[in-house]
């Protein structure tokens, strides 16, 4: 299998580097790979494109921490009131799926284009992704596990600890993955969009200036670090279910 | 009866009532009153805009869409079934995935301008990517003795496509297809508001710019509304094709 997947990413590779240079798509639009890498290479060596990509980085971790945040909390304390439950599941329906970039104008005229207007969408995005998982699992609560924790009298916060926490966890570290790549995807849209400064405000600079290959260059950098992300996130699961079943069933005897 | 209609409905009338008293006397300029935003929602949508800029921008949506959902099963079912392919395409599928899907709309626009052609373009490379992984996994992943059974029947071609191999992969396409779709409606928007001379994100955008603030917060409320409609459609849809499943669900959780 191995073999397969070496091979496949090598035909992908001479692909993008033979397709251009046969003209079988304009040069101009899509350069050949090895002239992307040029460009890459380049940016490397400018500090601005660091800078950048730190500002990139930057707004996805605080967007991200606080929907996590706001998202486990609140998921909790709803999903254990049962009323509070009923209330709110209707308007969470309804929220859930308004497009997030439908706040994009609202966020530039309240905050300009600086960093809190994109914070705004990453973590209006990522946020129900953490709350709905979060409600799912509290509802996943075996009856009996309940009932048992009612019987020896666990206080409020055992509950939550021994009872809602172990249950939920795996529903979170869904929540967790779907939140990170959402928020990647919005962090950069918001900076291509808006024009916060980080790698999507170079994308658009590179593409009105007409740096093409430039514009690959970085298209390629925030394709690997989706990747990144998503490698991260997987070896995350791993680690913090490293307890459940689902994930102990995994490795061979 | 007071449960099931009074309760969901409570936060909701709540929140609304709450947000028109408080914003009632706003003279906030970029807060502007609810009954101002809905007079401006009524003046600005129902006239000339819904078939200039609303209308254009769900069909290329739709077209978009439906594209990516017929490449996407051809070719997830195409990657599903053999095994090799799927291991010589994975690592290029992995990065084509992880790529965020608007920053696909600069290059777009090298290879098809700023018409429509690039909307649609930039709609289906970016609602491809979960319908085509997701239809993988659910080709991958059916039923062993189905398909000894439909070997042993010699039932081949197009018939074991459309009653083995699609079927049994229908929930997993749907759950592709409803990712899809909310993607669908974020490129939409950020198609037009890059670039565009018409469409909804387009003329939001263009309020924004022109300090048009009741305006642009009716766009805002059409967006969202347009979202929860959208997902509204696609779980009616759902339902009705996939009642079979959702049945042999609720029929396992009963025993």
């Amino acid at each position: 299998v191995r073999k397969y997947a070496a091979l496949g990413l090598a035909v992908f590779l001479v692909l993008l580097e033979v397709v251009p240079r046969l003209g079988l798509v304009p040069r101009d639009y899509l350069p050949p790979l090895s002239r992307i890498l040029v460009a890459l290479a380049g940016e490397v060596r400018q500090g601005s494109f660091w800078v950048a990509l730190g500002d990139t980085a930057r707004t996805w971790a605080i967007g991200l921490a606080i929907a996590l945040a706001a998202g486990v909390v609140l998921g909790l304390v709803i999903g254990a009131v049962p009323i509070l439950r009923a209330l709110t599941s209707s308007t969470i329906e309804f929220l859930r799926p308004i497009p997030s970039v439908a706040l994009i104008p609202l966020a530039v005229l309240l905050y300009g284009n600086s960093i809190t207007a994109t914070l705004l969408l990453v973590v209006y995005a990522s946020f129900w992704q953490v709350l709905v998982q979060v409600l799912h699992g509290v509802a996943d609560i075996d009856p009996i596990a309940s009932d048992t924790a009612r019987s020896y009298r666990l206080s409020g916060w055992a509950r939550v600890r021994h009872l809602m926490w172990p249950t939920a966890l795996p529903y979170v570290v869904t929540g967790i993955r779907l939140a990170t790549t959402v928020a990647l995807i919005l962090t950069i849209t918001g900076e291509l969009i808006i024009g916060t400064p980080g790698l999507g405000k170079e994308i658009a600079t590179a593409q009105t200036s007409g740096a093409v290959p430039a514009m690959y260059a970085l298209v390629l950098v925030t394709g690997v670090l989706g990747v990144l992300v998503n490698l991260g996130t997987r070896s995350f699961e791993r680690l913090a279910l490293a307890w459940h079943p689902s994930v102990r069933g995994e490795v061979p005897a | 009866v007071i449960r099931r209609i009074v309760v969901p409905l409570a936060l909701p009338v709540v929140l609304v009532a709450s947000w028109w008293f408080v914003s009632a006397g706003s003279t906030d300029f970029y807060r502007p009153p609810l009954q101002s935003i809905l007079s401006a929602f009524v003046n600005t949508w129902f006239g000339d805009r819904i078939t200039h800029d609303v209308l254009p921008s769900l069909a290329r949506l739709v077209v978009g869409y439906l594209v990516a959902l017929v490449l996407g099963v051809a070719f997830g079912v195409a990657i599903g079934r053999s095994r090799r392919l799927r291991a010589a395409t994975e690592p290029a599928l992995e990065f084509l995935r992880a790529i965020p899907p608007p920053v696909l709309v600069p290059i777009l626009i090298l290879f098809a301008g700023i018409g429509d052609l690039m909307k649609v373009l930039v709609i289906v490379s970016g609602c491809l990517w979960p319908i085509l992984l997701n239809t993988v996994e659910g080709v991958r992943a059916v039923d062993e003795v189905l398909t000894d059974t439909c070997r042993t029947y010699h039932i081949g071609g197009w018939r074991r496509l459309a009653h083995l191999t699609l079927r049994a992969a229908s929930p997993q396409i749907a759950t592709g297809a409803r990712q899809a779709l909310s993607i669908g409606i974020i490129l939409m928007v950020i198609s037009e508001m890059f670039a565009a001379q018409s469409g909804l994100g387009f003329t939001v955008i263009q309020f924004q710019r022109g300090f048009q603030i009741p305006e642009m917060w009716s766009g805002v409320l059409l967006l969202g509304l347009l979202g929860v409609a959208l997902s509204l459609a696609f779980r009616l849809v759902e339902r009705r094709v996939l009642g079979w499943y959702h049945g042999l669900r609720a029929a396992d959780r009963e025993w």
